[in-house]
């Protein structure tokens, strides 16, 4: 294992390494010591690589990801995972806000909370929290899944287009033309997987699913005031 | 940008150490507000007859102890006083309303930086890190500490437009983000009798919680009413003599982190200003959610 100690390198060297990777994989396992909540850890890495963040990590940690696996040992900052590609980012502690912000695949694991907009005009991607999620998350979420095991705040799903959302605690409001949906044999199916994929030990039974009415996809005057 | 950091002892034995602790956490915030910084620190108080001025002027060389003898004589009472580079501290033993009425007839030219029993701001146009140094923060004791490293977006780079602002006994606020209602906001406060120094939309946001606490209100309630009467985006820290507060706007935009352990309450801007802070590794951290008021008290 390969470890960085951000105390004595820049974060430069660390992103530096971890893209070098790319070219010629040779140390397949990393460690980031000392993190110290700095912004932009890991990013664009484009390579098969653990990745273990031994405490805080600051804004924009693992955006960009590709292939990848992340561990964030703590909390994260803002737009954590933001546009990932693809592997899989876990962060032990809270996200800050806009956690997996317009991401186009692979899983974003959160097992504390996350913050307002989280998945934001996610394009794929799948979310897991185990915790509650913010105000205006999934806000114009467009394809991919976002599990919530405890409660989702403000306006989950405005003007949502195809993400399926799963709750499993309460949510404050919904947001313009989302709404609550039948669970049916495959959503349960999904949601196992999803969870079963997170490491998430709860049952798929209890959660409810909400999905866009798809009433805002094309321009009516009569849905002005929602849009 | 900007960015706010603030420190509240719980355990009275770190109060020598307030500064020592508190300097890397304001240096910390100077990619967030490299323009101006300062800083609001609350300890070494005055009895309950007297006051504690801070006093500014733009002459470093400025002749504090005239004003001194000045309000002695005209105030027939003791003035004690200390200078730290352009700033002095007045301890005057009369009430808040006299000396100041007192210190802006003798010497209009005197900026009145705060007032209270415990309060004193200092706050300079310059990094942070100079500015620590010229005040000598890292020598300084007290309970607890505001700060604001500031990236200016709604008025001039000026050592008034720097924060923090007080507009009331041992208030003061800092701000991180913009007010869109700070005009109108601002005249309807004068006709009140709130006074303003700046054009400052953070002044504001000062002198509103001044006059909701005149009316009445606790710190708890004027921060409730500040959230449906202050439109635009804010995370806020505010201290009083005894307390420490921070508050974001429904929409949060404002980033915040909160710390805290059996010694104290730490907020940042962000957790890279925590780091310093001893035990940080075992403290319960965690983002402030949005119009949601923390407030921390001490018992008097």
């Amino acid at each position: 294992m390969k470890s960085i100690n951000l105390a004595e390198k820049t974060v430069r060297d660390l992103n530096q390494a971890l893209h070098e990777q790319a070219v010629e994989c040779t140390e397949r396992e990393w460690e980031v010591l000392e993190p110290k909540g700095q912004h932009n850890l890991a990013c664009g890495l484009d390579q098969n690589l653990s990745v273990d963040i031994k405490g805080h990590a600051g804004y924009f940690c693992a955006g960009m990801n590709k292939k990848a696996h992340v561990t964030v040992h703590g909390n994260a900052g803002q737009g954590v995972a933001e546009n990932m590609m693809s592997g899989t980012v876990r962060v032990k502690g809270d996200a800050s806000q806009a956690a997996g912000a317009t991401a186009h695949g692979g899983l974003l694991v959160i097992e504390g909370n996350a913050g307002a907009r989280c998945g934001i005009s996610m394009k794929g991607v799948d979310i897991v929290v185990k915790g509650n999620v913010g105000h205006m998350s999934c806000f114009m979420g467009q394809a991919g899944s976002l599990v919530v095991c405890g409660d989702a705040g403000d306006a989950l799903g405005d003007s949502l287009y195809e993400v399926h959302i799963y709750v499993k605690g309460s949510v404050k409001s919904l947001g313009a033309d989302c709404v609550e949906k039948e669970m049916r044999d495959e959503h349960i199916e999904e949601l196992t997987a999803l969870l079963n994929r997170a490491g998430v030990d709860e049952d798929p039974a209890q959660f409810k699913r909400y999905g866009s009415a798809r009433g805002l996809y094309n321009f009516k005057v009569d849905n002005a005031s929602a849009y | 940008m900007c960015g706010i950091v603030g420190l509240y002892l719980k355990n009275k034995a770190l109060e020598s150490q307030l500064g020592e602790l508190f300097t890397p956490m304001l240096i910390a915030m100077t990619d967030r507000g490299p323009d101006s910084a300062g800083f609001a620190i609350y300890g070494d108080e005055v009895a309950e007859d007297a006051t504690k001025l801070t006093l500014r002027h733009s002459d470093e060389s400025y002749d504090w102890d005239q004003l001194a003898i000045a309000l002695q004589d005209s105030l027939g009472c003791g003035v004690e006083w200390f200078k730290n580079s352009k700033v002095a501290v007045f301890k005057v033993q009369t009430d808040a309303d006299q000396a100041l009425a007192m210190v802006r007839s003798v010497a209009p030219d005197v900026l009145v930086l705060s007032a209270g029993q415990s309060i004193e701001i200092l706050k300079e146009v310059g990094l942070p890190e100079n500015i620590a140094g010229t005040f000598n923060l890292s020598g300084m004791k007290g309970s607890h500490i505001i700060g604001h490293t500031r990236m200016a977006t709604e008025s001039a780079v000026t050592m008034e437009g720097s924060h923090p602002f007080s507009t009331g006994m041992d208030l003061c606020l800092v701000h991180n983000g913009s007010l869109s209602n700070h005009n109108r906001l601002r005249e309807e406060l004068k006709r009140a009798g709130v006074e303003f120094q700046t054009e400052n939309d953070s002044e504001v946001a000062a002198g509103y919680l001044t006059w909701r606490l005149q009316e009445g209100d606790t710190l708890n309630q004027a921060l409730e009413n500040a959230l449906k009467d202050l439109d635009g985006f804010f995370t806020f820290t505010i201290g009083t003599r005894d307390g420490f507060a921070v508050v974001r706007d429904p929409i949060a935009c404002k980033p915040a982190v909160l710390a805290e352990t059996d010694d104290y309450v730490a907020m940042a801007s962000e957790y890279q200003a925590l780091t310093t802070l001893p035990g940080i590794e075992n403290a319960r951290v965690w983002e402030p959610e949005p119009a949601t008021i923390y407030v921390w008290e001490r018992d008097q």
